[in-house]
């Protein structure tokens, strides 16, 4: 029986040494296979007596079983060596660029249009658009601006006869639709828009985005409370000043320009856009009647937004379409 | 419109500081753009004279004043040439501090110049901040009382306003309307301003003709002779005229402006000596010359209303008046003249001419039509006092019918109520209006308004809700969320939205452009040269004069912005609209449209630097289109003047022709001076958005059968027909049909190109067998044979 034992350190000794898995397997066939040396162990229980015989068996057992889990440690062992190994030898520099086609992106102006439609979209608005040359009864008549109207001289309308013109706001949009559809309305009209006016700080085109509800009641404090809350989820600060001041349109009456505060203007307040209750006029011109529906109204220049929402300083930028410029709004 | 306020608070003086004033007014819908102080900060200035002058021993330029405060006389050096015995200046005395632009002052010490002592500094506008630069002294009046404090004496604590009057607020053109305004905000009384009517002393009159009374329905004149002109006028005048920006320039021009800008009533004297018989308020004859104030001649048009005498046009009425008839040093006997112009007659006609007036901006705007007795009388008066003279009667010529009538208005409490969302006392908005001028009365629903002459802005009842919400202030209305009924909108499945369609050139790597919707019609020529553009009648240069009929215009003008700035791979897409002209209509389209240049992918370490060529535009387009749904969609050979002939592919859904594809032509490269191969497309937006519903069928669980064959064609023959006869000839169970190698070069015949396809063959409901499969196989090659001399290879 002290053979035993010795058997078994010595088969350790070997499955510890053993450096691949050939070697282990040999080890497996030189001690525990059909002519292994341990296997060759339970013949010799034949000379025992039968009393001896059972503890005399379950030793060479334990001493097989001992040998057996050392191979399947080892075995384990090298072979986690082998696949890190293996591993190792095919790790890359996943720092290296990746393949293919990089991203463009969305020019300023449609992003920030995107973000004010969803806005409205969400509260049950519908986008509405509609030709950009107009006649004069879309673009001027039908929101009560006729002919001899000291404003018309003031929107430096580019013409192309006298019937035909660039329309100098998106508010045609407003009209054509009430023109189509009964009440309740509730639009934004998105768009390019023209005046000939070019400098620093005017493009002779840039883009409007306007807001029309009609409803049976409709008041002046629902418009207070539209533009308050879109300028607030806007430029995403609840806590945003936002006040309004008597202005003129002709289209709106009583009207209003409405200021945000900000910290770089120099009063401290800058003006984003006008607004007011529908002027009955142009309700009428589009066939709405007046007694029966009311009306408001607000629109805002989408670059002098994305302007101040990026902290874009020269407005002829979004024309250019210098890749430089549009690839920062990626 | 410029007023200093302390003019204003003549008039109405509320207990406000000046920002709170500016703030209140501001708030009130009468935007102040400015408010400048009418003098710098300065102390220690006084009204002086000079005693004595002398020429300083050691300069020419220099003189040596003896100069009195009134109690203490002063040695100073003075280097203006205005400089003289018995003039009153302004002096700045030792310790002075007069104003710098960095605002820290410049103290007045005792100095030395050129060997002589000089205790103080006599002054100039300028030096006291009041003006932007000084041509000599201040010469101040010669009863202005010596040793007074100058800020004093010229009322100097005082601001200069300047509001950014909207035009519908003509009422507020004068210190008077914006007394009644600031009068009604802070519900303070208006002091009144007292106009005695001045009695005829003389009985010369002018003959009044009004012979365009629609345009001028009042013409008031009066004579006033022996005035004298080279009188000066009274520095309060002066003072108050310069700080609402008018110059100074006789006492009648001074008067008149004075009126205007105290009444808001514009008017004009005449040279009585150079009116020739009557006056005659007319239109203008077509061509008839007239020389203006500013000495420019101009030719007048018929729709222009002029005043003239017998034999000739006078002045552009309510604009400007002719040199010949103005007043000079000369003018004796004048010929004063106030009229109420129809607003929509005078509109525009000052633009006409290239001029703008103070006048022009009030009569276009709308005057009281009321006013121009009051101004006539105010007038007179000043004149009188000022240069003397003698006041003939004033005639009053008057076409009533012609004349505007005072609206009312029914004002309903609740309408009030309903557009404010506010429920204000009666007493509270009848004092409002009330101090607007208006005439209220109470009634069974609201009030009767009865509008003022002077408020050409309101007409109906939203105009008074306007005005009410105004007074009690904007910011102090409810502020509410609309309610609405929840109903869902519609939203068409088989509609793609722009957005997700704009998201795809996104992910495919290229940039959204916005370009103008007016190019340069040379461009637009060469790119389109079947298409006469719209012009535009007044472009704001002459490379933004034509509206685009493709966007390729704009887009090619973006690439060569960034090509000429190192940016070699460009890809940009725009939509918007196109406007193509068609006889007398006007199509104006949705586009979409897109460009690339350079490399196919940038460059990199796991690519080399292989063009973009036709087929990766194409890759993109095709995968853009079967975003929809709609299959319908094919590529067949087009052509377009802007495209390379045999690089051009027209688009097609159905049969429609929706767009085009294809290499810019390489002519107009060359023309326009890209040397970089540019390759476009354009679609109808509309086509690409509408769409397909997806429709089910079900996934067979069949095995596949796939052959893969290769056809040596000629090179004429086009992949398309190839697939067309395949596909008629495989038999229903055909699938797909995959081209994957187009070979040319050793094997193959020159002019020949070998095609390597692979089929693919399932059927929803058996296993196909080997016979049907080279059936079909058999059928294709033989069509191909026959229809397009295609041979099988080996």
């Amino acid at each position: 029986m002290e053979n035993l034992q010795n058997l078994v350190t010595e088969a350790l000794a070997k499955v510890d040494q053993a450096q691949d898995v050939q070697v282990l397997d040999q080890v497996r066939v030189d001690y525990l296979g059909k002519k292994g040396v341990l296997t060759a162990q339970l013949k010799t229980l034949g000379k025992l007596s039968n009393e001896e015989r059972p503890a005399a068996g379950a030793k060479i057992n334990e001493a097989k079983q001992q040998v057996e889990d050392a191979i399947r440690a080892k075995k384990a062992e090298l072979e986690n060596a082998a696949l890190a190994e293996k591993l190792k030898s095919e790790s890359i520099d996943v720092t290296l660029p990746g393949r293919g086609q990089k991203a463009g992106g969305l020019h300023p102006v449609t992003r920030t249009l995107q973000r004010i439609e969803n806005f409205f979209k969400h509260a049950g608005y519908n986008v509405a658009v509609g030709p950009e040359v107009e006649d004069n009864f879309h673009n001027f008549d039908a929101l009560n601006i006729p002919a001899h109207h000291p404003a018309r001289a003031m929107h430096d309308t580019f013409y192309f006869d006298a019937q035909q013109l660039l329309r100098t706001h998106t508010s045609p949009v407003q009209i054509r639709t009430m023109e189509a559809q009964n009440p309740p309305i509730r639009i934004i009209c998105p768009g390019r828009v023209y005046r000939c006016d070019s400098d620093q700080t005017h493009t002779p085109m840039f883009h409007q985005v306007e807001g029309l509800l009609v409803d049976k009641k409709v008041s002046f404090a629902d418009l207070k409370g539209t533009v308050e809350q879109f300028l607030r989820t806007f430029f995403e600060d609840e806590n945003l000043s936002v006040r309004f001041r008597p202005s003129y349109f002709p289209f709106t009456e009583p009207s209003a320009e409405f200021d945000i505060q900000w910290a770089s203007s120099k009063t401290g307040w800058l003006e984003v856009g006008g607004c007011g209750m529908v002027h009955p006029n142009v309700l009428q011109a589009s066939g709405v009647d007046p007694e029966q529906y009311m009306g408001f109204a607000f629109g805002l220049g989408v670059e002098r937004l994305a302007m101040l929402r990026y902290g874009v300083n020269d407005l002829r930028l979004f024309f250019e379409n210098d890749v430089k410029f549009l690839e920062q709004f990626n | 419109m410029k007023f200093s306020e302390s003019w204003l608070r003549e008039w109405v003086n509320p207990s406000l500081k000046t920002d709170e004033l500016v703030a209140q007014v501001t708030m009130a819908g009468l935007e102040v753009d400015a408010v400048d102080p009418v003098a710098g900060e300065f102390s220690g200035i006084v009204v002086a004279q000079v005693v004595k002058r002398e020429q300083h021993p050691d300069a020419d330029k220099l003189s040596l004043c003896q100069v009195t405060d009134g109690t203490d006389t002063f040695q100073i050096v003075c280097g203006a040439a205005n400089v003289r015995e018995g003039l009153k200046v302004p002096m700045a005395k030792i310790g002075a501090v007069l104003p710098t632009p960095d605002g820290k002052g410049f103290k007045i010490k005792k100095a030395k110049l050129r060997g002589v002592e000089s205790h103080g500094m006599l002054c100039a506008e300028a030096e006291m901040g009041m003006a932007e630069q000084s041509d000599g002294l201040m010469e101040l009046a010669h009863d202005a009382p010596v040793g007074q404090d100058i800020r004093e004496y010229l009322n100097l604590d005082d601001a200069i306003i300047e509001v950014d009057l909207t035009p519908n607020r003509a009422d507020c053109l004068s210190v008077k309307g914006l007394a009644r305004e600031v009068g009604t905000l802070n519900n303070v009384d208006v002091k009144p301003l007292n106009i005695e009517v001045m009695a005829a002393q003389i009985n010369d009159t002018l003959p009044v003709t009004l012979s365009a009374p629609q345009a001028c329905p009042k013409y008031v004149g009066r004579v006033v002779k022996g005035v004298d002109v080279t009188a000066t006028t009274p520095l309060w005048m002066i003072e108050k005229l310069r700080r609402s920006g008018i110059r100074s320039i006789d006492p009648i021009v001074d008067v008149t402006n004075y009126v205007l800008l105290e009444l808001g009533q514009p008017m004009h004297a005449f040279d009585l000596a150079k009116v020739d018989g009557g006056i005659n308020v007319r239109m203008a004859a077509d061509k008839e010359k007239l020389t203006l104030l500013d000495c420019q001649e101009i030719e007048l048009t018929s729709d222009t209303l002029v005043i003239a005498d017998d034999s000739k046009a006078l002045a552009i009425a309510g604009v400007m008046g002719g040199e010949h008839s103005g007043v000079n040093t000369e003018t004796k006997d004048v010929f004063l003249e106030v009229a109420y112009f129809d607003p929509i007659a005078i509109a525009g006609k000052a633009r006409n001419y290239g001029l703008h007036t103070d006048s022009s901006h009030r009569f276009e705007r709308g005057v009281d039509y009321r006013l121009q007795n009051d101004a006539m009388e105010r007038a007179t008066q000043l004149i009188v006092e000022i240069c003397g003279g003698q006041a003939g009667p004033v005639v009053n010529t008057e076409d009533e019918a012609a004349m505007p009538k005072e609206a009312t208005v029914e004002l309903r409490a609740q309408r009030v109520v309903d557009v404010l969302a506010l429920e204000l006392p009666a007493s509270e908005i009848e004092t409002m209006l009330t101090r607007l001028g208006m005439t209220v009365t109470a009634n069974a629903t609201g009030w009767t308004v009865n509008v003022p002459s002077y408020r050409f802005d309101i007409s109906i009842e939203a105009d008074l809700i306007e005005e009410i919400a105004r007074i009690h202030g904007y910011n102090n209305l409810p502020v509410t969320t609309p309610m609405a009924a929840l109903d869902l909108q519609s939203e068409p499945e088989v509609i793609t939205p722009i957005n997700t369609l704009k998201q795809f050139w996104v992910s495919r790597g290229y940039q959204e452009a916005i370009t103008y919707s007016f190019v340069d019609p040379k461009i637009q020529k060469l790119v389109d040269p079947e298409i006469d553009g719209l012009t535009l009648a007044n472009p704001i240069s002459a490379d933004m004069a034509v509206m685009r009929s493709t966007l390729w215009v704009g887009l090619i003008k973006a690439a060569e912005h960034n090509l000429k700035r190192q940016q070699s791979d460009v890809r940009l897409f725009e939509t918007g609209l196109r406007f193509v002209p068609n006889g007398d209509a006007l199509t104006q389209e949705p586009m979409l449209a897109g460009l690339v240049c350079g490399s196919r992918l940038s460059m990199g370490w796991t690519n080399g630097s292989e063009k973009v060529d036709f087929y990766d535009l194409k890759g993109d387009l095709e995968a853009m289109l079967s975003i929809n749904g709609d299959a319908d969609y094919s590529f067949v050979a087009g052509e377009h003047p802007a495209l390379h002939p045999g690089q051009c592919a027209a688009i097609l859904k159905g049969d429609k022709q929706i767009g085009l594809l294809g290499a810019l032509h390489p002519v107009l490269q060359k023309q326009l001076g890209i040397k970089t191969p540019l390759f476009v497309f354009e679609l109808l937006l509309d086509e690409v958005t509408q769409g397909q519903l997806p429709e089910f069928t079900s996934v067979s669980k069949f095995p596949e059968v796939s052959r893969d064959l290769a056809f040596v064609v000629e090179e004429s023959v086009q992949w398309a027909q190839v697939e067309q006869v395949i596909r008629e000839q495989a038999g229903q169970s055909l699938t797909n049909v995959t081209l994957f190698d187009v070979y040319r070069g050793q094997g193959i015949e020159n002019g020949r190109k070998s095609l390597a396809l692979g089929l693919t063959w399932q059927d929803p409901s058996r296993t196909l067998n080997d016979e049907e499969i080279t059936s079909s196989v058999d059928n294709i090659v033989t069509k191909l044979a026959e229809g397009l001399g295609a041979q099988l290879r080996g």
